[in-house]
């Protein structure tokens, strides 16, 4: 069997921690980085909501191939801005390394241009860390 | 491709449930969620298309308790059957641990199987997977319609069309009463989970 990207303990510890600083105190609600198979590498939340963490991300890595396909067909590598924008609630989806995706879920206390430079901020730092 | 995360000590494991449309892929794991309802936390997830069809994959976490101490989450997946969703297809096969080929045991799907199992060996060659080392289960599904007069295939028919080469594990199976489909899936997650133990040590 293969496994993804392996991370110790230390290594989740760290990102835990960027993640809390950057974004959860920032007013983020949920975190999720995870791979492009659907897995959960790290959750994080504000303490204030409780989604159903696993069927997301299932859900987000089918979306993120399925844009990346339809980016592939008109001739792009890539879409640079992923994200649903909800009454209440808004998802943000940002590509960490190959493989690897962070899904950020805030509300609107929030703005768009603050979050995707706070996100950009803590991708920087996590891939230093992997 | 396993995910084990040490600080949770939790390991998330991926099977998927291949084969043609209309083959009861999706009744496999609508009956899962039904037997083993105490045992999934969350809602079974499905993207369907009109006319109830799989459009994109249905999900469904399973908790399956611990082994060396990491508890299993074993996620179950299907993948749109109907021979235009190759893309998708492909994308739901995205770091699969292990795979049930449901074939339909009706006379006039025979081809389809074949074709089926073809699509699944080339899809997973494209992420440089060989059918011959995966974990793998056949279950030859639909067995009850049989009595009711409908003509399907012999088992040893549907073993000489897709399994002489593989020689993987079977089962006769019919998902819409619930048949062997637990053993199917305890079939599965045993081979995927017996290749983690070495892993976990």
């Amino acid at each position: 069997m293969d496994f993804t990207i392996e991370f110790d303990k230390q290594q989740i510890e760290s990102i835990e921690n960027i993640l809390q600083e950057e974004l959860i105190d920032l007013g983020v609600q949920s975190i999720i980085l995870m791979d492009l198979a659907g897995n959960v590498i790290v959750n994080l939340e504000n303490g204030e909501t409780s989604h159903d963490v696993y069927s997301l991300a299932a859900l987000a890595a089918g979306n993120y191939g399925a844009v990346s396909a339809m980016a592939n067909i008109i001739g792009e590598q890539e879409f640079s801005l992923l994200f649903h924008k909800g009454e209440e609630e808004s998802i943000h989806f940002s590509k960490v390394v190959e493989d690897l995706l962070l899904l950020t879920i805030f509300n609107k206390n929030v703005s768009l241009g603050f979050l995707r430079l706070k996100v950009a901020e803590a991708i920087k730092r996590i891939q230093v860390l992997i | 491709m396993a995910l084990i995360n040490p600080k949770k000590k939790e390991v998330q494991v991926k099977i998927v449930y291949y084969g043609p449309g209309r083959g009861g892929k999706t009744t496999n794991l609508e009956y899962i969620n039904k037997k083993f309802k105490k045992r999934i936390q969350n809602e079974m997830v499905t993207v369907k298309t009109y006319g109830d069809r799989t459009l994109f994959f249905d999900f469904l976490p399973f908790d399956i308790g611990e082994i060396k101490g990491h508890s299993i989450k074993v996620q179950l997946y299907t993948v749109p059957g109907q021979v235009k969703y190759n893309a998708t297809r492909r994308l739901v096969l995205r770091g699969v641990d292990g795979l049930v080929f449901v074939a339909d045991s009706m006379d006039l799907r025979r081809e389809m199987n074949i074709r089926s199992l073809q699509n699944l060996k080339e899809n997973l060659e494209t992420f440089n997977k060989s059918i011959f080392n995966i974990p793998l289960v056949l279950q030859y599904n639909k067995r009850d319609l049989e009595e009711e007069g409908i003509p399907i295939l012999s088992i040893d028919t549907l073993q000489k069309d897709l399994n002489s080469r593989l020689k993987a594990p079977s089962f006769a199976a019919s998902a819409v009463k619930g048949d062997n489909v637990a053993a199917t899936m305890k079939k599965i997650i045993a081979l995927t989970v017996g290749s983690l133990r070495k892993k976990l040590e």
